[in-house]
């Protein structure tokens, strides 16, 4: 299929090639991130972390609604604005969903799923009623939007770029907080062993409602940060939940490197699978390998010794 | 409305005091009188539908809620118009029309068990409904079965043609064949990349696609590409686009896909003010989600645009705006959604019954002349004579009309030479 190109043309195909790589590898990493502090550091299998997503984008759409109306002399810049916003409002719900559901159903694992499922629903309907059924636009300032010239082949979507810097600024941060801080301390030891943690004096319940919250709020970021390259709709969080799933079992659930590992290997498959053949045979094939790799290592590609 | 309503409640009571008091025999008929156009319920309705001296009942049969409430709502706001105006119009042989409304949730089977109920339990005399082709396939077998009309408002794949369904949208010769003759024509294409969402519609509407650009256009199909519905990343396909550098890129991607695929395209550089691309998935509804600048410039084919300049739709979108919100759009399926009362009510008067024997054998020669998109008429196949129109999405997110066909398009939902 490369005979008809000249070697300039495969040079920056192959150098756009890449970028297309890390660029879904930053929007596994960050769809995942909160789902796998929810998953691995909690054990709930929260269905809802696409409709926490949405949330964000949401709020993301109201806030550019208004700086355009109020203040759009700001409005280059409202987008950081909008995703601090969004990790509060995402993080709050988060933290009012743990208080009202799932702090009793931590002793049954299977019936957070459907649980959280239900709430999915149940947002969905929340969203289609209040911002109505179709989709909304986001409007993105200016300097958003584009691409940066680097040659005449080769040009760098600014969006990506931008998902790529968010990417690494949050996984740094979640990195801090879990393996840095004292709080992150304390959600490590309650993770390995919840009722020695209590002796200790760690206020577990406290603990696991930040967790959650957390998660949600990286969520809802994410959310915020995917209106530049997705659909924000009522049931735009569908899209995002199979694949931030897929990354977060295949990376094994208690692992933040896992995650990361796990992602990046999905990803550049994906992409290269994707450059040589069709969109969808490239995803059976990626999911293919995926369930052959699972049944061989049924953890995921980093587990935890977790005491059981 | 519920004047009628109230007179109809009324007039057995009033038949009663007048009969108890008239004198004169003829002083009975007045009640009726007030029907005097409207002929006799047994003449008109001889099956048992929910038929009424003063009502008709009919179905609207649309996802609420679920992933396609986003794509039907359009459709559902466009059918009550017309009935709203219908209604307001005198109704359909002196009878108003009362709807019931059922939710097909997205899902395929709810679409079929509601579609049963309506024509079972409710009896209606119609169904305007469906959007996706598999919700139609659902619900084929059920109309079918219990005898009922069904109007279906979307463009489609075509293969299809039943006495009980009257397809209101284009099949797929109707609306691609034209807008790749012009854009062939007007840029010079010799090459193509198509992309689209893999299901029926988009890998049916892309076969005969490159069998008209193959054996008639002389061009060449660079790339097909389909992508799993939902997916949300196309930088490896952008990248093989500018690699084949195809003349027009022709897409069939729907539902969030949509709006991912433009802004990623914009993103990656490709100025559709200069690579031409030809879509037949996008409207003033997707380009909501999409953005305006996000896909200005991009060619739409279609055969009705929100911007059309004619008398009837001069009438028509701002009768919608009035009675959904001044922000509203208008695209091409809600359009011929608006279409699915008017014609029925068009054939119950040619046929002068609501029986759907006598409706499925009027429908062939029924004209509109009202219809936002110009006048059309339906054809032996049930599906309509239509033009084909191209349309450049402008920053606003409305199109500008490119080219119209000179003439009404036949329908063709059983094309040979392109299966």
């Amino acid at each position: 299929m490369f005979g008809d190109y000249s070697i300039g043309d495969l040079g920056s195909i192959f150098v756009m090639q890449g970028f297309a790589g890390l660029i879904l590898f930053s929007v596994y990493v960050l769809m995942a991130l909160g789902l796998a502090i929810i998953f691995g550091q909690m054990g709930v299998i929260n269905m809802a972390h696409g409709e926490f997503m949405i949330l964000g984008a949401y709020v993301t759409w109201m806030t550019s609604n208004f700086f355009q109306s109020y203040l759009p002399s700001l409005f280059s810049g409202y987008f950081f604005l909008a995703m601090v916003l969004a990790f509060l409002a995402s993080g709050a719900l988060g933290m009012l969903v743990e208080w009202m559901l799932i702090r009793h159903l931590y002793k049954r694992p299977l019936d957070t799923l459907l649980a959280t499922w239900g709430l999915s629903l149940m947002l969905q309907q929340a969203y289609r009623s209040i911002f109505g059924a179709r989709e909304v636009g986001v409007e993105l300032p200016q300097w958003m939007l584009g691409s940066l010239h680097v040659t005449d082949a080769i040009e760098v979507p600014i969006n990506g770029v931008f998902v790529m810097g968010l990417t690494v600024l949050i996984t740094i941060g979640v990195a801090y907080i879990m393996f840095r801080s004292r709080w992150g301390r304390q959600v490590r030891a309650v993770v390995q062993n919840r009722i020695m943690a209590g002796a200790v004096g760690i206020n577990t319940a406290k603990v696991d409602r930040y967790t959650f919250a957390l998660g949600c709020g990286i969520a809802g970021v994410a959310g915020s940060a995917f209106t530049m390259i997705g659909s924000t709709g009522p049931t735009s969080g569908q899209l995002y939940i199979v694949d931030t799933f897929l990354v977060v079992v295949f990376g094994g659930a208690a692992s933040l490197l896992g995650t990361i590992a796990s992602a990046f290997s999905i990803s550049q498959t994906q992409s290269t699978l994707e450059f040589f053949m069709s969109g969808s045979m490239a995803k059976v094939l990626t999911l293919l390998a995926v369930v052959g790799i699972l049944m061989l290592r049924p953890q995921g590609l980093f587990a935890l010794k977790v005491r059981k | 409305m519920s004047d009628e309503a109230n007179k109809g409640l009324l007039s057995p009571l009033r038949r009663k005091l007048l009969m108890g008091m008239a004198a004169v025999p003829a002083m009975t008929m007045l009640p009726r009188a007030s029907f005097a156009q409207a002929p006799a319920t047994s003449a008109v309705n001889t099956t048992g539908l929910a038929v009424t001296d003063t009502e008709v009942t009919v179905g609207i049969l649309h996802s609420a809620t679920g992933t396609m409430a986003i794509s039907e709502t359009g459709s559902i706001e466009a059918e009550k118009l017309a009935i709203e105006q219908i209604n307001a119009a005198g109704g359909v042989l002196g009878r108003k029309i009362k709807f019931i409304q059922e939710d097909g949730a997205s899902d395929w089977p709810t679409f079929a068990e509601k579609a049963k109920k309506l024509l079972v339990n409710d009896k209606v005399a119609a169904i305007m409904g469906c959007w996706t082709s598999a919700s139609r396939k659902a619900v084929l077998p059920v109309v079918e079965q219990y005898n009922g009309m069904l109007y279906y408002p979307t463009f489609y794949e075509g293969l299809e043609q039943s006495k009980n369904v009257i397809y209101t949208g284009q099949e797929a010769t109707q609306q691609i064949l034209a807008g790749l003759n012009w854009i062939a024509k007007e840029k010079g294409a010799k090459t193509f990349f198509f992309i689209g969402s893999d299901y029926i519609w988009p890998r049916t509407s892309n076969k005969i696609a490159r069998k008209h650009v193959e054996n008639v256009l002389k061009g060449k199909v660079v790339g097909e590409e389909y992508y799993p519905l939902g997916n949300t990343q196309f930088n490896s396909v952008i990248n093989k686009i500018k690699l084949t550098k195809p003349d027009v890129i022709f897409t069939d991607v729907v539902g969030g896909s949509n709006v991912a695929f433009y802004k990623q395209l914009k993103a990656a550089g490709i100025d559709l003010a200069k690579q031409a691309l030809l879509t037949i998935s996008v409207t003033e509804d997707e380009i909501d989600g999409i953005g305006g600048e996000n896909i200005a410039g991009a060619y739409a084919c279609m055969k009705y645009f929100q911007s059309l300049d004619n008398p009837n739709n001069k009438a028509f979108v701002p009768a919608f705006k009035k009675m959904w919100g001044e922000k509203t759009v208008i695209g091409d399926v809600t359009q011929a959604a608006y279409l699915g009362p008017w014609l029925w009510k068009l054939t119950v008067e040619k046929a002068g019954s609501f029986d759907i024997d006598k409706i499925a054998a009027a429908s062939p020669g029924v004209e509109f002349k009202g219809a936002p998109e110009g006048y059309v008429r339906i054809h032996e196949n049930h599906h309509l004579w239509s033009k084909t129109r191209v349309g450049r999405a402008k920053l606003d997110g409305q199109f500008e009309l490119i080219y119209e066909t000179a003439d009404l398009v036949e329908p063709d939902p059983f094309p040979k030479g392109y299966q």
